[in-house]
């Protein structure tokens, strides 16, 4: 182009012209602009959240704002808050997992059955459920990764298939009278006046925060989710690091399996598929808050809270139950859309600004 | 600067074949600018009726912007004026206007779905236009298509699968099919003529099949249509073409009569002259030791292939695209397997289909892709992220991450490597292309390395960024670094380079030393690769 005429005018050892991008971009305004922006793509949602609590408390200034509700609404959500934090590490990396709801069921049954009706002592059965769904998220693994076929379908299909094993050897049947060691230790047993499952989740949100911001291992993960070639080209073990998020989501949606099961004392086999399409919704959701453009457990964790206090608040109101697959699923729609709205919006005003 | 005749392109004497009839197409004063920069200046030509025309130049001259104007991807800048069969057609044209003006495309990759047969592929346009539930007769369908076929000598099962047919059979069941389209486009219009554009149909053939395209070609011309055929190898456009345009920077250097015109002279019209000697000071001397030996390096069109590269010298390699130059650095670095050969890594000998990337980083060997935005790194990603990817693990203790420390760290290096802004939280595809690359130079130079690959390291990167890059390659080579530089920038590899390896067909066919290093020097050797080869390289085992 005309860089080689432009080469040759340069006089000999003249400093390179200076690139206008470098320079300290725009005025005081603007930057004040920039900030505020950053501010509300970032706490967005836990504005949103703010004004959803302030106008349930001002409808149903009785119910709605009390420590009775608010304790539970963090009690009784946290399967879900598990579930939703199980999908972070594969979405992360680029792989769907639509088996999390299903496994999260099979090892409910399989707690409840091995304990109930086998009488092995709950923590043992907790063990064998964990290594089962460590077994399940090592398959999804192999065939995504080893075979190279789409992680949706296979998801699907491995978690159909769960789903079957679940009606198989539960019989179809709700299966009740689990340990009440489990059921204390997850349910009865309060810190502030909020479930212990409240207070798991937490935990596993911190430790997943952790790993995710303070360790190679999350940077890996982005990057493996963003663009595998890169990642392959700068000696990252692509394929090691997809199938572990896998395995890693199926042992998490165990978890909730059994935080499901002990906070309701026994469990019907249909249970996993409520939670799937809300699961994806919080993890979508999250997505667009904390660090946008990112899956992240805290953005996770905002999201699941955000959708549990609408529907909570709608049920007050005494809106009928279909209110929350609505919810739920519009949700998902606008964490989807949003962002690619913002970005189209940006990249017009960078192509209007000649850049 | 010893042009050959008619120079001036915009009034072209009329060619025997068309006695003086209306050009096909006809571009005037076409100009295209992106971000300030002429892609195309003011570029004026015709192509008469029942002539190949060429279209040569280099990467980057400005021929894919033309041919994306005519196909409707691109708006040209205002002053422009195209006519079609001597009548004026509004620019800019909408994607697909082209067609209904009786000009189609056959582009490098050919536009056939592998996984359907010759028949679902020949008839999807039409499939494509009519009503959606029309019936099909393919009973029908298959005779007229064989018919369609056998009229131009192709002799094609319609039902067979098109992936299972020689590259040659499917590059002329492609321009079979565009012929056929012009055909139709311009049905009830006895006046008008078509034009087939020919976008570098013969990368990927081999060349007993290049043959028998020309033969197709030659039909289509004396039947059908007048052929744009773009492409940057003097050869075939030598044997192929009635006249030649040549772009360089964007600008016409002329259309010429390609019979009256020696292939030296085409040359010159392509690179133009050398502007300037490069200045590095010689580096190094002997024994400095071999920093990678290739022996018998086969894979990605590359055969049977030795050379080596010693520590601190800059090795370029280079050729037409196709030429197999350009797939090296990826073979060696693992990126893309190879079918046979050994590497000697320092004291390893290692099997090339042994290789993998994490393997190669290990034993100090990184690579510098030439797609920076799909191979090099992730945009949507910070400057400081991408950065210190690599080396991630150096600054974590027991698996937990120095936050503070990675960002010191980072800022320090992008400093160092002059990337402006240098701050790491800077969103990696807000960059300029220059301080993009200076990035990912620092990116691995961090890891020091003890040899670097690298493809096309300035493409896309401004001047000034480009001589610091220069620069830095320099510096690090004086330390002791290998860097083996896969270009077709003839300019950068005279500037840098110890010694380059010229590319055809897959073989070496020259090797030029730094005191023969010039911009024109390694331009003819690549222009001439096609025609010397197969005698004698240049300077064999140099």
């Amino acid at each position: 182009m005309a860089s080689d005429t432009v080469n040759s005018t340069l006089p000999e050892g003249s400093p390179p012209p200076y690139d206008p991008r470098g320079a300290g971009s725009g005025s005081a305004g603007e930057s004040v602009r920039k900030a505020l922006l950053t501010g509300v793509s970032r706490y967005g949602l836990i504005g949103v959240w703010a004004i959803v609590i302030v106008v349930f408390s001002i409808l149903r200034p009785d119910t709605f704002p009390t420590t009775a509700n608010l304790q539970n609404i963090l009690g009784t959500q946290a399967v879900l808050l598990v579930l939703a934090l199980a999908l972070v590490a594969p979405l992360m990396a680029g792989d769907f997992d639509l088996s999390v709801a299903f496994v999260m069921a099979f090892s409910s049954i399989m707690v409840a059955k091995l304990n109930v009706d086998q009488h092995w002592p709950i923590l043992v059965a907790m063990l064998a459920a964990l290594v089962a769904a460590f077994l399940i998220g090592t398959v999804n693994g192999l065939l995504i990764v080893g075979l190279g076929i789409d992680s949706f379908i296979v998801t699907l299909g491995v978690g159909t298939l769960v789903f079957g094993f679940t009606e198989w050897i539960s019989n179809a049947q709700t299966i009740s009278g689990v340990s009440p060691h489990l059921v204390e230790w997850v349910l009865t047993n309060r810190i502030l006046g909020i479930s212990m499952s409240f207070w798991y989740g937490l935990l596993l949100c911190f430790i997943l925060w952790f790993l995710f911001q303070y360790t190679p291992l999350g940077r890996r993960f982005l990057f493996v989710g963003f663009n595998r070639n890169v990642s392959r080209l700068t000696g990252l073990r692509v394929d090691r690091l997809r199938i572990g998020a896998l395995i890693s989501s199926s042992v998490i949606a165990a978890i909730a399996g059994i935080l499901y099961v002990g906070s309701q004392g026994g469990v019907e086999p249909t249970a996993g598929q409520s939670f799937l399409l809300p699961a994806f919704a919080a993890t979508y959701l999250g997505a667009t808050t904390i660090l946008p453009g990112r899956f992240n457990a805290w953005g996770t964790f905002v999201a699941v809270y955000f959708l549990v206090t609408g529907i909570t608040g709608l049920q007050l109101l005494g809106v009928q139950n279909f209110v929350q697959n609505l919810f739920y699923g519009a949700a998902l729609v606008i964490a989807v859309a949003l962002p690619r709205i913002f970005n189209r919006r940006r990249a017009s005003e960078e192509a209007a600004a000649g850049t | 600067m010893g042009l050959p005749p008619q120079d001036q392109a915009a009034s072209p004497t009329p060619t025997v074949e068309s006695g003086g009839a209306a050009p096909v197409l006809s571009i005037e004063h076409l100009s295209r600018a992106f971000g300030g920069v002429l892609a195309l200046d003011d570029v004026s030509f015709a192509i008469e009726q029942g002539e190949v025309h060429g279209l040569l130049g280099e990467n980057g001259s400005g021929k894919s912007t033309l041919i994306k104007i005519l196909a409707g991807y691109y708006a040209p800048e205002e002053q422009a004026s195209l006519q079609v069969n001597g009548r004026p057609v509004r620019l800019p044209l909408a994607p697909g206007q082209a067609r209904g003006l009786g000009i189609s495309f056959v582009h490098q990759h050919l536009g056939l779905v592998p996984e359907l047969n010759v028949l679902d592929n020949f008839i999807v346009g039409e499939l494509a236009q009519g009503r959606a539930t029309r019936p099909v007769s393919w009973s029908a369908e298959a005779r007229r298509v064989r018919g369609i076929l056998e009229s131009f000598g192709l002799h094609l099962d319609p039902r067979a699968t098109v992936g299972e047919l020689s590259q040659v059979d499917r590059a002329r069941l492609a321009i079979v099919r565009a012929v056929e389209e012009i055909k139709e486009n311009l049905q009830g219009d006895g006046e008008a003529r078509g034009l087939l554009v020919l976008d570098e149909p013969t990368v990927f053939l081999p060349r007993e099949g290049i043959d028998q395209l020309f033969a197709l070609v030659r039909d289509v011309v004396a039947r059908h249509a007048s052929v744009l055929f773009v492409s940057h190898d003097l050869d075939e456009v030598q044997a192929i073409t009635d006249r030649v345009t040549v772009l360089r920077d964007g600008r016409l250097q002329g259309t010429v009569r390609t019979a009256e015109t020696s292939g030296k002279a085409l040359v010159a019209m392509i690179v133009g002259k050398d502007l300037e000697e490069f200045e590095a000071e010689p580096r190094g001397g002997s024994d400095r030791g071999q920093a990678l030996v290739v022996r018998g390096l086969c894979g990605g069109g590359v055969e049977d292939l030795t050379f080596s590269i010693e520590r601190g010298e800059i090795l370029g390699i280079t050729g037409l695209i196709g030429s197999g130059f350009e797939v090296i650095p990826y073979l060696l670095y693992g990126a893309r397997q190879a079918e046979a050969g050994k590497v000697a890594l320092g004291d390893d000998e290692l099997e090339v289909s042994s290789l993998d990337p994490r393997r190669m980083l290990e034993g100090g060997v990184v690579l510098l892709p030439g797609d920076r935005q799909l191979l090099g790194s992730v945009g949507e990603l910070t400057v400081g992220e991408n950065l210190m990817l690599p080396v991630l693990s150096e600054y974590a203790s027991v698996g937990v991450l120095h936050p503070r420390a990675l960002r010191k760290v980072s800022k320090g290096l992008l400093s160092e490597y002059d990337v402006r802004p240098s701050n790491p939280e800077a969103i990696y595809h807000s960059l300029s292309g220059g301080n993009q690359q200076k990035a990912l130079l620092a990116k691995w130079l961090q890891t020091d390395p003890s040899l670097v690959l690298v493809h096309e390291p300035t493409q896309g990167v401004d001047v000034g960024a480009r001589q610091q890059i220069f620069a830095m390659f320099d510096r690090a080579a004086r330390e002791g670094l290998a860097i083996l530089c896969a270009s077709s920038d003839y300019d950068q590899l005279a500037r840098i380079c110890d010694r380059v390896l010229v590319f055809g067909s897959g073989k070496i066919v020259a090797e030029l030393r730094r005191e023969d290093l010039t911009k024109n020097n390694i331009a003819e050797r690549v222009y001439g690769a096609m025609s010397l080869n197969p005698q004698q390289p240049e300077d064999p085992n140099g």
